[in-house]
């Protein structure tokens, strides 16, 4: 928890210690690169730049309730991926371009069932199920394409506009992506059936204890997980007009990335919808300022990670300083 | 009598494959009484109560609540039969609010779709405020284990319960919280709760309940108000054998060269301890949980803390690094949380006793020889009477009283000089508690120093030749001989005026 005595209940944390830390760091980050590049501070770059990180904060959305509830998701990028692919191949099977959406969503949802079962019902660890999932979803991605992207140039203009079009200003895709964060930061916050995915992960014998059907919250997180990936998928495929099977490889390691600077634990029981977007916010920035800068892309990697690792070091020294006050 | 039992079990019972738990348990329980639950761990106490919660079902037997049969498939049902459980271990939410851990039934139940934390704290202020001064909008983790303890316990009073279930609910706390307890149990009880009680102290059966029943192996052996019989009556029910002496006969004559000698020794949590131990005596560390005995023990061997201090090992005063350090000189503690940090569970006996120095069973090359690590494991355990199918069996799968042999084996496989015991006994029953402490004379005897800490009054007193009892991370007195008493124990350990307004802190 980053809040203080001071500051102790869930409810109160709408701008806790580290996400004023993020949006700081943020703000500095701005200011310098609006120096720095003369192209930063321009309405097509902001457009590019929220635009490019809003998609994959949908499913950062996903992995951080997923992680609060103690599970993990390896599979989110060839889950997206496999959502792109479904709904262009029905549409050019000649399936209404919405239905196949649906579908495609609808199928991923599936994935987060069947990911659930062998969680929940069987017993196996989510690191590995999802593992597995992950090369599953991509092998049957390169099945149904031949490993080609599938070209939708048929596609309709108003499936496409959720992918480029805009509401004044504001692109489709930021505004869903600005939706889903709402409501469920909002959720999160504040919704009795939320509250329980926080004790599930915090001690799960306790709720269990308290007459929690733990399964059964695990399993709705996992399925709520790879459904928000299922959304990004059609978002990207409206985007890039096609189907790209290779589409998201290494998108998990960003997405728990961005999760875990934003305050979530991978053992469960913490994090913040607001924390998590802002630390996808972060990466996204740094990630562009870089390439403005005309960094090399190797050196990108190295930074991101470092950025990880000096938050979560950063975590810790704050946890074990509260422990050692508070251990009789 | 003509209204029915509360509850009501008659002939239950329940199999772990080919371990027979239950066996025909019967226990009765009336509205307004405190009835004490006693028997050794493995008599099938915590597994009845499991069924009673939902958690566990039975293969065999009948429920009844009211007189009427109930079948209580989860926890959920067993709360909305009036039934509430405090836990032996606390489980609590670490990261949540203290007052969103009381009320997490509730929530678990509740139909409006949002919740009021504000409320919730304000109402858990008011259940906390006759057990103990704790910020509900605290994480939970961030109390000391009585202040979780307490926390459990009011959680199960939001329950609305009608049968409250407390397995060992003062394990963990002071006097000071214990009485407080006993008064809100006594309070349920006159308006007509019934209330479980679950505890290995006879001050406490003896004390505060009404009736006692008794069970060993899965049976019942005896149901008996507390006034028609006596401590001895109820430990020989547990252990189906006399026990003639509870402890092991004291040190015979003078104790012996100085092992061990402490000067000033002080960190944060403990200051000036100054000690000597010689040999063939067994010295206690009494006090109040969280006085800073363990941590003295800790700060010594350097397992934490940075102490200051000069330390003296048959004479000699040496400087311990680190632990690593200890160990090679042969000062050793063994841990009050046993499964925690005492023993690697998932691990073989034999990997366990051999962990503290691998050289003593690796040939050349650094490599293990496995059979010299069994005939390690198979000689310590002989000598500890350490029961087990095999020394390849996993730690996990014996009794608490076994498992604390293993972290007592590991220990001796070193050979030490000096053991500090943390809570050597703690849940532990009562037949290999008498074995350990039977083992740990034989240890005096043999010229090992050994240090006991315990928040056990009894034991202190009946296996320690001398008590040192600190209060406030300070050595308060020393006592021995007729001196040593429960009474002068506690007037040492309580902090007086100055701590009396922290006492519920």
């Amino acid at each position: 928890m980053t809040a203080g005595p001071q500051r102790p209940t869930l409810l109160s944390r709408l701008l806790g210690a580290r996400e004023t830390g993020l949006v700081l760091i943020i703000l500095v980050l701005f200011v310098l690169m609006s120096f720095a590049s003369p192209h930063f501070l321009t309405w097509s770059n902001m457009r590019a730049m929220t635009m490019a990180f809003s998609v994959e904060a949908i499913v950062v959305v996903g992995m951080t309730i997923l992680l609060i509830s103690g599970g993990i998701d390896l599979s989110v990028g060839s889950v997206t991926a496999l959502s792109m692919v479904i709904a262009g191949l029905l549409f050019l099977s000649g399936v209404n371009p919405w239905l196949a959406a649906l579908i495609a969503i609808a199928a991923c949802a599936g994935i987060g069932a069947v990911i659930g079962f062998f969680v929940t019902v069987v017993g196996l660890h989510h690191f590995i199920v999802t593992l597995a999932a992950m090369v599953i979803a991509r092998g049957l991605c390169l099945l149904g394409t031949g490993g080609r992207p599938l070209g939708l140039y048929d596609l309709p203009a108003s499936v496409k506009w959720i992918g480029i079009g805009s509401l004044g200003p504001l692109p489709v895709a930021v505004a869903i992506f600005a939706v889903v964060v709402v409501v469920f930061d909002l959720l999160l916050r504040r919704a009795t059936a939320f509250r329980l995915v926080y004790y599930t992960g915090s001690n799960p014998r306790a709720a269990a204890y308290a007459g929690i059907r733990t399964r059964r919250v695990v399993l709705m997180t996992t399925v709520l997980c790879s459904t928000l990936c299922g959304v990004a998928g059609i978002i990207y495929m409206a985007r890039f007009g096609s189907a790209q099977p290779t589409f998201g490889v290494g998108m998990e390691l960003n997405v728990i990335a961005a999760a875990v600077i934003g305050g979530a634990s991978l053992s469960g029981g913490k994090g913040t919808i607001l924390g998590a977007v802002l630390g996808a916010v972060l990466l996204s920035l740094v990630s562009s300022s870089l390439a403005l800068l005309n960094v090399s892309v190797y050196w990108q990697d190295i930074i991101r990670g470092s950025i990880l690792l000096a938050a979560v070091t950063f975590d810790h020294f704050l946890v074990s300083r509260q422990a050692a006050g508070g251990r009789g | 009598m003509t209204a029915p039992p509360l509850l009501e079990i008659t002939d239950v019972r329940k199999s772990f494959g080919a371990i027979r738990a239950l066996d025909g348990a019967k226990f009765e329980l009336r509205p307004g009484e405190i009835h004490a639950l006693a028997g050794e761990n493995g008599a099938g106490k915590s597994t009845l109560m499991n069924i009673i919660d939902g958690i566990l079902q039975p293969d065999a037997g009948e429920i009844r609540i009211d007189g009427r049969p109930v079948r209580i498939d989860s926890p959920a049902t067993a709360q909305r039969l009036g039934i509430g459980f405090v836990h032996q271990e606390i489980a609590l939410c670490a990261e949540i609010p203290v007052a969103e851990n009381i009320f997490m039934a509730r929530t678990a139940q509740s139909r409006r779709p949002f919740v009021d934390a504000a409320a919730m704290a304000a109402e858990a202020r008011m259940v906390l405020a006759p057990l103990a001064d704790i910020d509900p909008r605290l994480p939970a983790g961030r109390l000391s284990i009585g202040q979780q303890q307490l926390v459990e316990i009011a959680r199960a009073l939001t329950l609305d319960c009608r049968i409250l279930i407390l397995d060992e609910p003062t394990a963990a706390l002071t006097e000071h919280e214990a009485g407080k307890l006993f008064a809100i149990m006594r309070d349920l009880a006159r308006r007509g709760i019934g209330i479980i009680f679950i505890s290995h102290r006879m001050v406490e059966i003896f004390g505060v309940c009404d009736r006692v029943t008794v069970m060993r192996d899965g049976r019942h052996i005896l149901t008996s108000p507390t006034d028609a019989i006596s401590p001895e009556g109820i430990v020989n029910a547990m252990v189906g054998r006399r026990i003639d002496s509870f402890f092991p006969p004291r040190m015979q004559g003078a104790a012996g060269p100085e092992i061990l000698r402490v000067e000033g020794l002080s960190d944060r949590r403990f200051r000036d301890v100054s000690f000597a131990l010689r040999a063939g005596e067994i010295l206690g560390f009494g006090g109040l949980i969280g006085a800073g005995r363990s941590e003295i023990a800790r700060g010594l061997t350097r397992l934490e803390g940075a102490a200051r201090g000069r330390v003296w090992l048959e004479g000699r005063e040496v400087v311990l690094r680190d632990y690593a350090d200890s160990i090679a000189r042969g000062i050793v503690y063994l841990s009050e949380d046993r499964k925690g940090d005492g023993v690697f569970l998932d691990l073989s006996i034999a990997a366990n006793v051999s962990a503290l120095n691998l050289r003593l069973v690796s040939g050349r090359l650094g490599l293990i020889d496995v059979q010299a690590e069994a005939a390690q494991a198979e000689r310590i355990g002989r000598t500890l009477k350490l029961k087990a199918a095999s020394m390849a069996q996993r730690v996990v799968a014996l009794s608490g009283g076994n498992q604390q042999k293993v972290a007592l084996a590991r220990l001796l496989a070193v050979r030490p000089k000096v053991i500090f015991l943390d809570e050597p006994t703690r849940g532990v029953d009562v037949g290999a508690k008498a074995e350990i402490h039977a083992i740990l004379r034989r240890l005096a005897e043999d010229g090992v120093g050994i240090v006991v800490i315990s928040s056990e009054l009894p034991e202190l007193i009946g296996l320690c030749d001398r008590v040192l009892v600190v209060c406030e991370g300070r050595i308060a007195g020393e006592l021995a001989g007729e001196a040593l008493s429960e009474a002068a124990i506690m007037t040492l350990a309580a902090p007086g005026a100055r701590a009396a307004a922290g006492a519920g802190r």
